[in-house]
């Protein structure tokens, strides 16, 4: 068995990390990447917490997966929207650094 | 120590030391995507160890084959392997991260060692945990709402996708 006390303490790692990501980078895609990083956390803590609860007696077995699932639906359309907002912006500014989105038309 | 938490320790500071090239790769994009790749295969691995079977299947499945060939994708059709913008000097925004993550890593640990049900050793797995069929039946029977509501979801992403990509055509 895990040490699940780690496990958690991964997760919250992992968080911080793409929370630094998207506060310091200004490129867009890498700023995307940090979001899926973060969700990525949220799973492991999901998984883990799971692993945990599927000890106790009578308690609902995999709910904790079944978010992870749903989560992971999520992301893959964040990121699908995301890159999409990413093109168009690409395509009329020529850059994707997020700094020089500032204007609401030009 | 257990082979598996042994595991567990080499694949986790896999994940953080590929996160953090991720994070601090201020030149090259690619290699930004390819450590998220094996951030994401190693976090399946965890998965894994923690028994969840369908899920690292479908972490490895979605993250590293699809999201991030797409990312790899728009960084190849735009040309943007050369990342030149590096981060500017927000250094208030930089230690307020740093502290922020800081603080919520002590009072995760803090939190954590005092909590018994972490402290003790969970070690029976119920028949089938993690499997497909049981991920399966408790999708259709109890969560089914939450599927629909995922499609709908899903077909939303497309077409807003769609829209925002294409060109205009006048």
């Amino acid at each position: 068995m895990l040490p699940m006390n780690h496990v958690i303490a991964l997760s919250a790692i992992l968080f911080a990390i793409g929370v630094l990501g998207v506060a310091t980078r200004r490129n867009l895609i890498v700023m995307l990447m940090s979001i899926e990083l973060m969700l990525n956390a949220a799973n492991l803590a999901f998984v883990g917490f799971n692993r945990i609860w599927s000890q106790i007696e009578g308690a609902p077995a995999v709910d904790g997966q079944i978010f992870v699932l749903t989560v992971i639906a999520v992301a893959a359309a964040e990121v699908a929207v995301g890159l999409g907002i990413l093109l168009s912006m690409f395509r009329n500014r020529d850059s994707v650094n997020v700094e020089e989105a500032s204007l609401l038309k030009w | 120590m257990t082979v598996e938490a042994i595991l567990f320790y080499v694949f986790g500071i896999l994940a953080v030391v590929s996160a953090l090239g991720m994070v601090l790769n201020i030149r090259n994009t690619v290699a930004s995507a390819m450590s998220l790749v094996v951030t994401m295969v190693s976090l399946a691995a965890i998965f894994l160890l923690l028994e969840a079977y369908l899920v690292a299947v479908i972490q490895i499945m979605v993250y590293g084959g699809a999201i991030v060939v797409l990312f790899l994708f728009v960084v190849m059709l735009l040309n943007l392997s050369t990342d030149e913008f590096p981060p500017g000097k927000q250094r208030v925004v930089k230690l307020a991260v740093a502290v922020a993550g800081v603080a919520i890593l002590a009072q995760a640990l803090v939190a954590l060692d005092q909590n018994p049900l972490l402290a003790g050793q969970p070690e029976i797995v119920p028949e089938g945990f993690g499997g497909y069929r049981q991920i399966g039946l408790s999708l259709y029977t109890d969560y089914v709402l939450i599927v629909e509501m995922v499609s709908l979801l899903l077909l939303a992403a497309i077409v807003g996708a769609l829209i925002l990509a294409k060109r205009k055509i006048d």
